[in-house]
């Protein structure tokens, strides 16, 4: 407690009362606990990397979502949603749900039955292992920059909400991420996970429901809203028909084809980061399950993580302005907005909460990246390419190893993205780079036996290098966006979503060209790997309601139901 | 092996508690210039009385004594 009061500085928002001192510091103390019971669970590799692949669909589903409710989730979407109006809630509707129900009912069968370790795992299983080498390295890279993320967004609402200085906030979270994944590795990362789901909600489902009161209610709420802003800030779809009649310069193509049918189907059905929750599950039945139930809470963390941002626009006195301007005006920025609803409302204990919150939320993003680069650099770098003889032992050594490394290179890159004016952009570009190509890879690969070994790394390597050139094309001159969006109109968003269109069909190109230029591979080696050449193990003989396409086709209904009445 | 659940129990339970003594602390001793808006509905005591009982109930269907009650869904 001594040393958290030596580090504030007198810019703090607000004041921590002692109660809420006492809850924040037993949070760590929890988490470090359950990090140092699960140390004696984690001796083989099974259970290191994989938990021992024994995760309820409960425990997987949940911990599946909150690896994804990092910083991003909880500060930027909410800056977002303030920024952009309802648009931003897109990425959690039809930028989630169906790439979350098509891993559940269609890939996560393929992941399940071939036993990967990794999605680079599955490459080296279907394409060999040049794929599996790019397509790890490029993960590696793209997880400690996003852990980096993590780490500076944590540190800055410490800075702005506690005064707390931002190197101690980057290393107090840092290495208190690296013990308990350290001692129980992935089983410890996805208790943790769990736990901190609850804590989220417990801390920020407050702020929506003052909010919504002081505000008296939606309806008044969006009066307010198209007073201070705009009608289209409430709107989902009805301003999407051009990209000049809504806040976030986008048009519905981009919605669907670049974000739902692109970027959000590669991020939630290839990104190991997610993925790996799945993977520990028990059963298939389990891991198909999974997915859904963290479908079907995800479309309603907008409650906790868009509501705040749009009550924010109608309520707070001041106009928050882009992270360059705040800088320097000396202002809020979007970014803050949270950090000020938490302010405005919470009094002693539920700000403790509160913040504690907005720790979890962080540590959980970060103690998934550094879960899954840890088993990624250990099974598809390490162990392939530098010591492949190594025994159980030696590779759950290395893991333990790789943990504290990876949080010590994603404390470097923290300090990396503090140059950067918008987190939300940053990030946005790094997905576009890999992971749409690398959906195109997996996807062709589970579903067409005819894609070979050759054409998978290349349709990789070449989507990948089309969605870097496009964007050091439009970084190097602005006015290119036009052209990679196809619209004069287009702003900074969009180019996130044309580029992952581009480079998936870049990707998809080029893998069908040299497949059918390359030998096909036989039937025999695709076996448990491919669509049409498997079969899929039945989940017995158990009720609907216990069926994963039952609750699908119930995730569905709401999905649309939600988008109909937000339209 | 302790459940999950039970630790998130643990977690709601004293966070809980804590916030709701804050809460009837202030109820007790009312700040003559309240910081938050709308400090009149005293949402730290009804929010942190519901994070309790919450709590309890996940501490006590999960205790670790209970183990065999709960079935597949410890892990």
């Amino acid at each position: 407690m001594t040393l958290l009061q030596a580090s504030v500085v007198p810019t703090q928002l607000v004041h921590l009362s002692a109660v809420d001192i006492i809850i924040v510091v037993f949070y760590f103390a929890l988490v470090l606990s359950i990090g140092w019971y699960l140390k004696g669970r984690a001796n083989t590799g099974e259970d290191f990397f994989m938990a021992g692949r024994e995760m309820t669909a409960w425990v997987a589903g949940l911990s599946f979502l909150s690896a994804n409710l990092g910083a991003l989730e909880l500060m930027g979407w909410a800056g977002s949603a303030y920024q952009y109006g309802i648009l931003a809630t897109h990425w959690y509707w039809i930028g989630a749900i169906p790439a979350m129900l098509f891993l559940a009912l269609v890939m996560m069968p393929f992941y399940y039955i071939s036993k990967t370790h990794s999605v680079p795992g599955y490459l080296k299983l279907r394409f060999g292992e040049p794929a599996r080498a790019l397509s790890a390295v490029s993960f590696a890279f793209m997880t400690v920059l996003m852990s980096g993320v993590n780490m500076f967004a944590m540190a800055k609402v410490m800075q702005i909400v506690l005064g707390w200085d931002i190197n101690f906030s980057i290393w107090v979270s840092s290495l208190t991420v690296a013990i308990y994944v350290t001692l129980g590795g992935l089983r410890s990362a996805i208790f943790n996970e769990v736990l901190q789901f609850f804590l989220i909600w417990a801390g920020a489902l407050l702020i929506p429901i003052l909010g919504l009161y002081e505000a008296g209610g939606w309806s008044n709420l969006k009066l307010q809203i198209a007073q201070r802003a705009s009608d289209q800030y409430v709107h989902l779809w009805s301003g999407l028909g051009s990209f000049t009649n809504n806040p976030m310069g986008i048009n519905w193509v981009g919605i669907v084809f670049g974000l739902a049918a692109i970027i959000s189907m590669g991020y939630w059905t290839t990104d190991f980061l997610v993925v790996q929750r799945i993977l520990a599950a028990k059963d298939i039945r389990s891991a198909e399950m999974a997915p859904i139930i963290g479908a079907g809470f995800k479309m309603f963390v907008p409650i906790i993580v868009i509501l705040p941002g749009l009550i924010g626009l109608a309520v707070l006195p001041e106009k928050l302005v882009p992270e360059s301007v705040a800088a320097v005006t000396g202002g809020h920025s979007y970014n803050d907005v949270l950090p000020l609803m938490l302010a405005r409302y919470c009094g002693p204990g539920l700000l403790g909460l509160g913040v504690t919150a907005l720790i979890a939320g962080f540590m959980s993003g970060m103690a998934g990246n550094v879960s899954a680069f840890t088993t990624v650099w250990t099974y598809d770098i390490y162990r392939p390419l530098i010591n492949s003889k190594g025994s159980d032992h030696h590779y759950v050594s290395m893991g333990r190893w790789t943990t504290i490394i990876g949080v010590l290179i994603s404390v470097g890159t923290a300090y990396l993205v503090m140059q950067f004016a918008s987190i939300m952009d940053y990030v946005q570009a790094l997905f576009s780079f890999f992971i749409a190509p690398l959906f195109g890879t997996v996807v062709l690969g589970m579903l067409w036996k005819r894609a070979t070994g050759p054409a998978g790394f290349w349709g990789l390597l070449s989507g990948t290098l089309c969605s870097i050139s496009m964007w050091a094309w439009v970084h190097h001159d602005p006015s290119a966006l036009r052209y990679v969006a196809l619209s004069p109109h287009a702003k900074g968003l969009a180019q996130d979503m044309f580029q992952a269109l581009w480079s998936f069909l870049v990707c998809v190109t080029v893998t069908f060209v040299i497949s059918k230029l390359t030998k096909p591979v036989p039937d025999e080696q695709l076996k448990g790997l491919v669509y049409g050449l498997t079969e899929v193990p039945s989940i017995g003989d158990v009720p609907l309601y216990q069926r994963p396409l039952f609750w699908a086709g119930v995730v569905t209904v709401v999905f649309f139901v939600l988008n109909i009445i937000f339209w | 092996m302790v459940s999950i659940w039970f630790f998130i129990g643990i977690s709601l339970a004293v966070n809980g508690a804590l916030i709701f003594a804050a809460g009837i602390y202030q109820l007790v001793n009312p700040p003559a210039n309240p910081s938050v808006v709308l400090y009149n509905l005293h949402a730290n005591v009804w929010w942190g009385a519901a994070l309790l009982l919450f709590g309890l109930i996940y501490c006590f269907k999960f205790a670790p004594g209970r183990q065999s009650g709960a079935g597949t869904d410890r892990h």
